[in-house]
């Protein structure tokens, strides 16, 4: 494979002033005031991306995600080491970044596609692509200082996937539009992937990874905690989320609460569809804790299939050993391997106290002839 | 559909595609060669700023030669009538010093805060920084190309024929003031960015250097005995500005001595300079200018290494 971005030996600091002097006046007179500090945004980052290969960055607030998505686009310039890529690159740090409001959304195509390091005569190719694919025919030669949003976003983000880039990177743009949209861009996402193109996506959401990404870095205050399989990232992504949690809290309700086992009563994780299933999540606690469990569900390619609510089901924990059972009635999967995560969130479900992905494996069977994820059990008849 | 039939291809060629390396540091070539690479980009930004200087207004981009054709006639009418210079056909002999320097204001002012205007810009989309200045120095071209259009159309009409030969000269006059206003444009772009009081200083300092360059008054018949006295004349020429604006007053205006108007006593106006000594003096300045401009993307590729905390 081809290796289209290598990112080696990755180091940003930057310089932080705590008081701006920038007017001459001040610099004159003071020349000396003002404390600096040096903040090490990226520390010795290095990982390569591949022809075809889509990969998310993840990491909370202030991780040096987007730092490094700059430097790598050449927004930024990293401190020391080096980033080569190989073909073309279309970055999306912020839609529209390069539009013109006072010019028609027609010169702006053309100006923020040669902005994208695109020739003309390529845009002129693709015009009308871009413009269907933005649904904005009507506005395109309208003024961009009059569009809506929507629109405004809708037509950068045509303008960034039609340019068709050997590279594309996304930074937290995907919730542009409206749902419709929002699955065309999806669906343009994965037209890339099949082309052998390279995506390089950075979000929030662990749902996004799981469903667009091959492999996932993780970065957390600047270092890079794991690079590799998008299961095993986004649980060592959850483990620093939640370190960083307990730290955070003060001394009374720092209770540390482990998940130890998932078991079965009959020790096994096979069943079969439409069968009840009984998990028994053994958990210690350090403190008598208050809070809600909560369990998910994913398939192989990363489909949730169910998380139970969100703000989970209230439980308390004594110090100690404490088992929570889950009982499911009636097992409506099909058949399949299916991975289960739990935790125990806080009572307003916003605080994660515990998290453990991927602690069982179950192995569901079917005797149907149903296919897909679930059993309806549908009934047809001609009437 | 067809590109996804062509991904093998695709991917086959992409193992041919040249690697880029973003690094700590961008050499000078590689600096011109991303330029030069970019110049489309340059050419697009050109337009669309000129575009925007005159979207909505009713008279267009008849401004960019009314307002220069305003300044040119209040200027006549205060150094011609008012205070009697007594130079024959002083228009043009000012307009030929005007457009050199509409031009270098035009491009360096604009320039000044134009990295700090666009941070939005410069923050969030990846292309060299360099263009931005040079994509005003370029609009200030466009309408220097324009008031040189008018400038000969007055000389048409005044029946004032310009010495032809000259126009041998003014390709390198012109690379002198385009390769002068690009490097002083870098850099002011790049240094606003960390002393943001620079713009109002360049506007006052500029003021200052119009009247350093013989536009409105002839070098020779003013500072040049006072200054050749005191062997002083060279430092009158370090501004490149000054032999710019004289090989296009020669070019235009052609007599270096005129009979005044006012005394009837002989003028001199202009250096006498043959054509060769003009074109080997546009010749040196060029070469110093285009080392000043390679120097000034030297300076803006230090200082643009840390834009993103500055703006």
């Amino acid at each position: 494979m081809t290796t289209v971005i290598d990112v080696a030996n990755v180091n940003k600091t930057f310089k932080l002033h705590y008081e701006r002097n920038q007017s001459l006046k001040e610099r004159l007179l003071h020349p000396r005031s003002g404390r600096t500090e040096i903040f090490q945004a990226l520390q010795d980052i290095s990982f390569t991306v591949d022809a075809g290969e889509t990969v998310g960055i993840v990491g909370h607030n202030g991780s040096g995600k987007s730092t490094l998505l700059k430097c790598i686009c050449g927004v930024l310039q990293p401190t020391s080491g080096s980033i080569s890529l190989r073909g073309n690159l279309a970055a999306l740090l912020e839609l529209g970044a390069g539009f013109q409001v006072e010019l028609s959304g027609r010169d702006n195509v053309y100006l923020y596609g040669t902005m994208l390091g695109f020739s003309k005569k390529r845009i002129e190719q693709i015009f009308d692509e871009i413009v269907a694919f933005s649904e904005i025919e009507h506005f395109i030669d309208t003024q961009v200082k009059f569009y809506s949003s929507g629109m405004y976003v809708r037509l950068a983000f045509a303008v960034a996937v039609n340019v068709n880039p050997d590279i594309l990177v996304v930074d937290e743009v995907l919730a542009v539009g409206d749902e419709r949209f929002q699955a065309k861009c999806i669906d343009r996402i994965r037209r890339f992937q099949q082309e052998g193109r390279a995506i390089l996506l950075v979000t929030h959401s662990a749902d996004q990874v799981r469903a667009l990404c091959d492999r996932a870095v993780v970065l957390d205050g600047g270092k890079m905690l794991a690079n590799g399989d998008v299961a095993d990232s986004l649980r060592i992504f959850r483990d620093a989320l939640m370190q960083e949690t307990i730290a955070h809290q003060t001394e009374g309700e720092a209770a540390s609460i482990v998940v130890d086992a998932v078991t079965t009563p009959n020790g096994s994780f096979d069943v079969a569809t439409g069968a009840a299933m009984r998990f028994d999540v053994q958990l210690t606690s350090e403190t008598a804790y208050s809070g809600n469990f909560v369990m998910e569900i994913y398939s192989r390619d990363g489909v949730l299939i169910c998380r139970t609510d969100r703000q989970g089901s209230p439980v308390n924990l004594r110090p100690g050993v404490n088992v929570v059972s889950v009982e499911l009635p009636n097992v409506p999967l099909l058949d399949g391997v299916f991975d289960i995560n739990v935790g125990i969130v806080d009572e307003r479900g916003s605080n994660v106290k515990a998290w453990s992905e991927k602690v069982a494996t179950m192995q569901v069977t079917y005797g149907g002839r149903e296919g897909g994820l679930v059993e309806l059990g549908a009934l047809i008849r001609q009437q | 559909m067809d590109d996804a039939a062509s991904a093998p291809h695709h991917i086959a060629s992409l193992a041919d595609a040249p690697v880029r390396v973003v690094s700590a540091r961008i050499g000078l070539g590689a600096r011109l060669s991303n330029l030069w690479g970019r110049r489309e980009l340059l050419r697009n930004l050109i337009a669309s700023d000129i575009r925007i200087q005159y979207k909505g207004s009713v008279l267009g981009i008849v401004w960019s030669m009314l307002s220069p054709a305003f300044t040119l006639a209040i200027f006549d009418l205060v150094f011609s009538i008012f205070l009697k210079n007594g130079i024959p056909n002083f228009v043009i002999y000012l307009f030929a010093g005007l457009i050199v320097w509409n031009m270098f204001f035009a491009g360096v002012m604009s320039a000044t805060s134009v990295i700090v205007d666009r941070a939005g810009l410069v923050k969030k989309v990846s292309f060299p920084r360099e263009i931005l200045p040079l994509s005003n120095v370029g609009s200030a071209v466009v309408y220097f190309v324009i008031q040189l259009g008018v400038l000969l159309l007055f000389c048409g009409a005044l029946g004032h024929a310009p010495d032809w030969h000259f126009f041998l000269v003014l390709p390198v006059t012109f690379a002198c003031l385009y390769f002068f206003t690009a490097a002083l444009a870098i850099v002011m772009s790049a240094l606003t960015v960390y002393l943001r009081d620079l713009k109002h200083l360049t506007a006052v300092a500029l003021q200052l250097w119009f009247y350093l360059t013989p536009v409105v008054y002839s070098y020779e018949n003013s500072l040049a005995p006072a200054l050749h006295k005191h062997g002083l004349a060279t430092l009158y020429f370090l501004n490149p500005i000054t032999l710019i604006v004289l090989t296009f007053q020669r070019t235009f205006y052609v007599s270096s001595t005129v009979l005044s108007t006012v005394t009837h006593q002989p003028l001199n106006l202009l250096p006498t300079w043959s054509l060769g000594q003009y074109f080997e003096r546009n010749l040196a300045c060029l070469g110093a200018m285009i080392v000043l401009f390679l120097i000034a993307l030297a300076i803006f590729g230090r200082l643009e290494g840390n834009f993103e905390s500055e703006l």
